[in-house]
């Protein structure tokens, strides 16, 4: 077999960690079996919460509209099956923080039953209003990042794009999801990627992919060739982090992104595979986003790829793979250099999750105790990102913020090559983490100060405002009073009033003690009496 | 001789001409210490410190009249600062003005709310939106929790509600080293 290995560029750093790609890999992709309940999280995707348009006892179908996207970066969340909404609440989500969130529960019917969709035809349709279609798909970025795929796609004038790249490369271990996708549903995504090259304008597609898929590699090369489409499927070395959209950018054409912009700058927009099938699926069938494919992996009975509805619980997918083995003390969602511990399998599967390993202690051990740092800069030497990670750790470490901002804190992708060569293992990442979610916060917090401060010196201008106000008024009024007229002029109105409110309170009567029955008007006479008396008495 | 005293009064001459004129064309307006003073202090206007405000406050410092460490909600981190602004020794908080604690807002409870209209005279960020005899409720986003609506309020119907985690303010924890319980084997 002959790759087409074409120019490839290199980046700096990166590390080769063991694969363990092949446990996963063996087997085709099966499907999950429906499960009864699912929960679909509400923040599924980089951007604002999306807006709920149904309510607790509303029976929906599959791929039916339940929160449409709400602001300029939001995604859509759809029912994954059809079912009647059971529950709109907090749920814990797959989440480090193991927080719960704001969460749709469906029900399942457990007929499957789809609302009645088209394929779109795209190639006569406005692209503004094809995009607006898209944003109502739910497709966010499927390697994990999340990030709405419709806003990727908007055309932008000042940085026309001319390279597309689907990321292939996955570059992760333990990660097969991408290579099983490109395998068996090859030529789905080069259709994806002929409908993004048609909105975006762009002339050149690549398709970048590490030297460990031969077999999908060979797929991806058949469906390119069948589909008679301008793309070149590009094999670059396997070398973790090469599937980080700006590394794969730099093997590919040699461009380095800009730290604090986006790649359109330099004329490069990046999907993920996975990305473009599910675009396809929704272009030509109609089909909004209600599953994804899923790694189960590690220690389970049959790993393998899954094709699962969104909100199946992690349980169920476990379940799908055969059942943990003994010894399982953890699930890791994602691979081993990124991932993070899952708070519970009855967490709910994301459009992020594309890995979920089950570990136990061999298979991941605990870190060894952390060692001093000894200044051997071998995390510089692997930092693909071209950073000091050793002067970031001192900053983090003693919480000197502003000198790790200064050394470019926000430009580490947490890819974690610093921390799988520390020879001292420091968990370093851990303390980037630590130090930019204290940035922001501060950040945050001196916002929320700076908007006090305004309201504050705001409402003491608008005291003091009314305050003069006030006395103007006040100035303005006994002037007036005293400029009325002499004294002669205030009588005689005095005595007009007085007169007005006499000739009033004369033309009042009592009305209720005229006009009575003789029986009335004797009693009246007696009490009348009787007062008479009583005064006479205490006289 | 002459000449280069001439020279020497005509150079003083200009460059004081020059001074004068940047002088004026450059004046600061404000004491700029003011202004830094008041960037770091928290902008609660709870008043803890004993001045009408954060601002107050700081021009109260930059006068000298008040210590450093009189401001509660900014902490022993807001102490530091100050001190390494104003080039002093930093100092723990003077427990007079108050402890601190964790950020709160106010929420009214609106069954028992009778419309007076005093928390909203009392709120130093117009917070809180109501009118007389309407039912009063405060905009979490913008109250500082400075608990100045407390007092005010006749049926004590404000109370201060911790701001709890949620999943857009959650933050990662400083790494410390993780332990396991590991079962002891016991011989048999």
């Amino acid at each position: 077999m002959s790759l087409n290995l074409g120019q490839i560029f290199k980046f700096a750093g990166g590390v080769h960690p063991p694969e363990h790609k092949v446990e996963s890999t063996e087997q085709p992709i099966r499907t999950v079996p429906l499960p009864k309940t699912l929960v679909l999280p509400l923040r599924q995707h980089i951007g604002h919460i999306p807006k709920i348009l149904v309510k607790v006892g509303d029976h929906v179908l599959k791929g039916q509209l339940l929160a449409e996207a709400h602001g300029h970066v939001s995604a859509a969340v759809h029912a994954s099956t059809s079912g009647t909404i059971t529950a709109i609440d907090e749920q814990v989500i797959p989440h480090p923080s193991g927080l719960p969130d704001l969460s749709i529960t469906l029900q399942a019917d457990g007929k499957d039953e789809w609302l009645k969709h088209a394929p779109l035809d795209y190639q006569n349709m406005e692209r503004a209003e094809l995009i607006r279609r898209i944003a109502e798909s739910g497709i966010v970025g499927l390697g994990g990042a999340t990030f709405p795929t419709h806003v990727k796609l908007r055309p932008d004038a000042r940085h026309p794009v001319t390279t597309l790249i689907l990321n292939g490369a996955e570059c992760e271990p333990y990660i097969t999801c991408d290579d099983l996708l490109m395998r068996e549903r090859a030529d789905e995504i080069i259709q994806g990627a002929a409908i993004m090259q048609r909105l975006l304008g762009s002339t050149e597609c690549l398709i970048g992919l590490e030297d460990n898929k031969p077999q999908a590699v060979a797929a991806m090369n058949a469906a390119v060739a069948k589909a008679n489409f301008n793309a070149k499927v590009v094999v670059v070395p396997t070398l973790y982090p090469s599937g980080d959209s700006r590394r794969l950018i730099a093997l590919l054409t040699g461009k380095e992104s800009p730290a604090k912009g986006r790649t359109t700058e330099i004329g490069v927009q990046c999907f993920n595979v996975a990305t473009a099938q599910t675009l396809y699926r929704f272009i030509a069938h109609g089909e909004t986003v209600v599953s994804r494919i899923v790694t189960i992996t590690g220690n389970v009975a049959r790993p393998g790829n899954y094709d699962a509805l969104l909100g199946t619980s992690v349980r169920d997918l476990l379940q799908a793979a055969g059942g943990i083995r003994d010894n399982t003390d953890d699930y890791v969602m994602g691979g081993p250099m990124m991932g993070f511990s899952l708070p519970s399998v009855d967490v709910p599967m994301t459009k992020a999750m594309n890995c979920v390993i089950a570990s136990t202690p061999s298979l991941f051990p605990l870190a060894p105790m952390e060692m001093p740092c000894i200044r051997c800069v071998a995390c510089a030497d692997a930092c693909p990102v071209n950073l000091q990670p050793q002067e970031l750790y001192w900053y983090s470490k003693s919480n000197n913020l502003e000198k790790a901002d200064e050394y470019q804190l926000f430009d580490c992708i947490e890819c974690g090559c610093c921390s799988y060569v520390c020879p001292s293992h420091i968990p370093l990442v851990q303390y980037y983490r630590y130090a930019k979610s204290e940035t922001i916060a501060q950040d945050r917090a001196k916002q929320a100060a700076d908007q006090a401060r305004i309201r504050n010196e705001e409402r003491l201008e608008r005291i003091e405002r009314e305050k003069q106000e006030r006395a103007k008024k006040h100035a303005e009024r006994t002037a007036k009073a005293e400029t009325a007229g002499d004294d002669n002029e205030k009588k005689a109105a005095i005595e007009a009033a007085m007169a007005r409110a006499k000739a009033q309170k004369e033309t009042v009567i009592p009305q209720n003690t005229e006009a009575v029955s003789p029986t009335v008007a004797a009693e009246i006479a007696s009490v009348d009496a009787a007062r008479a008396k009583a005064a006479e008495k205490t006289e | 001789m002459t000449a280069a005293l001439l020279v020497m009064i005509g150079l003083g001459l200009l460059l004081g001409l020059v001074l004068g004129v940047a002088a004026l064309k450059f004046k600061v307006e404000g004491d700029p210490l003011i202004e830094q003073i008041d960037a770091i202090l928290p902008q609660t206007q709870c008043g803890q410190c004993g001045y009408p405000g954060c601002k107050p406050y700081a021009t109260a410092i930059a006068g000298g009249e008040a210590d450093i460490n009189q401001c509660p909600p900014g902490g022993e981190a807001g102490v530091k600062m100050l001190a390494d602004l104003l080039g002093v020794e930093p100092k723990p908080l003077n427990a007079e003005h108050g402890v601190p604690k964790p950020k709160s807002v106010a929420v009214i409870d609106e069954n028992t709310c009778i419309g007076c209209t005093l928390c909203i005279q009392a709120c130093p960020v117009d917070a809180i939106l109501g009118a007389a005899k309407q039912m009063h409720t405060i905009i979490a986003a913008e109250c500082t929790g400075c608990e100045l609506c407390l007092a005010p309020c006749p049926v004590d119907c404000i109370t201060m509600e911790p701001l709890g985690e949620d999943i857009a303010h959650w933050k990662w924890r400083y790494p410390v080293v993780p332990l396991k319980v590991i079962p002891i084997q016991v011989a048999a």
